[in-house]
């Protein structure tokens, strides 16, 4: 089963990334050898939608389980619609995460749990607004 | 004759000087392309209508038709349209309506849908100055193309045409001032002020429309903005003090040319002087 786990760097002892779509690299682990591929986020620094295109790109890994610390509204539906099943972990190194999950300690993340760009868009007097 | 009415800082009277230069004009226009906040109306209480909605297109796909090749989300350059193993999805708020991805679809597969973001209103009933505002609808993340659309109703009819922007320097503002005769940045004599002031001046010499300051609470703060003006040749057109009757006005939404003599004929100074330069300079 290959498990995708969000993180700050290469390797399986880096830190988890909270964010998805922002996230540093994506790391796709197999969980029975424990063999894993780190990839790029190429949406790291998109100006929008890098939920949206985060979710692609890991997706089209084919994955079966995803890790990460929150998902805003637009990359939850679509992980979802893939019956891609989404667990909660922030903190720790990615092998960690993958002992938690395998130990059942993991929350369920069941719904957007990040306001994204655009919900958490801050109404200001000098605000630039870029749309 | 198209005025805008702009600056880079929030706050510091854009509003107050755009309905007050309408009112000092008369028969003018007035729209309030502060579509996410339009404010002019707290200081004119006009009854206003609605005039029309404004649409965007947004992709519609047909699942039958679509083979998932991904053409469309390679296509698109704001994520608005996502392609999975199992299907397409689409983002409608991220959508800038271009119609690209109907146009890369191989299959066809995509025809276009359309949604209202916001809708454009209008004085029911007006006789010295005629009110249009935008009003993007709430949650919706792009203002321009309510500004693009509220801009088509500028009449040649009146005298003047009163254009009041969003503040800051990003693509509501762009899309305010697209078109203009003459820009009027409002500043206030701060730091802040200032470098907000310089970021607004970047964009309209950019943009190639000629433009003056008004000082606003000129009597706060410090001489920079009027040193800085002065040194980039720029033409202060009004100062407008920190002034105790004028804040009061202001707080009971009563403009205050109609109450504080002399004022009126300082903004029919100002758009003469502004008149006389844009003469000088179709001369030159």
């Amino acid at each position: 089963m290959k498990i995708c786990v969000t993180a700050t760097a290469e390797g399986l002892e880096s830190s988890v990334d909270p964010h998805f779509g922002r996230c540093v690299y994506f790391l796709i682990v197999d969980d029975g050898s424990m063999d894993f591929e780190s990839v790029p986020n190429e949406s790291f620094s998109a100006s929008g939608g890098a939920g949206i295109q985060a979710a692609q790109q890991v997706l089209n890994k084919g994955i079966d389980v995803l890790i990460t610390g929150s998902l805003g509204p637009n990359a939850f539906p679509l992980i979802s619609s893939e019956n891609i099943e989404i667990y909660e972990c922030a903190t720790g190194s990615v092998s960690e995460a993958i002992a938690s999950y395998k130990n059942g300690s993991l929350g369920r993340i069941e719904a957007s749990n990040s306001p994204g760009k655009q919900g958490g868009k801050q109404r200001n007097g000098s605000s630039q607004k870029n749309n | 004759m198209k005025i805008a009415i702009a600056s880079g800082k929030g706050g510091t009277g854009k509003t107050t000087i755009a309905v007050n230069l309408a009112i000092s004009l008369g028969n003018a226009q007035l729209l309030d392309c502060d579509v996410e906040e339009p404010n002019c109306n707290l200081f004119l209480r006009h009854d206003m209508e609605e005039f029309e909605d404004v649409t965007l297109p947004v992709p519609l796909v047909d699942k039958e038709k679509c083979d998932l090749c991904g053409d469309c989300a390679n296509f698109c350059q704001y994520n608005a349209i996502a392609s999975l193993p199992s299907g397409v999805m689409v983002f409608p708020k991220l959508c800038h309506g271009c119609g690209g991805c109907a146009l890369v679809c191989p299959e066809n597969a995509i025809t276009e849908n359309t949604r209202s973001i916001g809708i454009i209103e209008r004085s029911a009933d007006w006789s010295h100055v005629d009110l249009w505002q935008g009003l993007l609808h709430i949650g919706e993340p792009m203002a321009s193309p309510v500004i693009h659309q509220l801009q088509e109703h500028i009449s040649e009819d009146n005298n003047v045409a009163i254009i009041d922007s969003p503040p800051g320097t990003a693509c509501p503002v762009i899309a305010s001032l697209s078109g203009m005769d003459y820009c009027i940045l409002v500043t206030e004599p701060t730091p802040f002020g200032l470098h907000d002031l310089k970021l607004a001046v970047d964009v309209v010499r950019q943009l190639g429309i000629p433009f003056g300051v008004l000082i606003n609470r000129s009597d706060i703060g410090d001489s920079r903005v009027e040193e800085y003006c002065v040194s980039e040749n720029i033409p202060i057109l009004m100062k407008v003090p920190n002034n105790r009757e004028i804040a009061v006005l202001y707080s009971k939404g009563i403009p205050f040319v109609t109450s504080l003599p002399g004022w009126n004929n300082r903004f029919v100074h100002m758009f003469a002087n502004i008149c006389e330069q844009l003469s000088t300079r179709a001369a030159e």
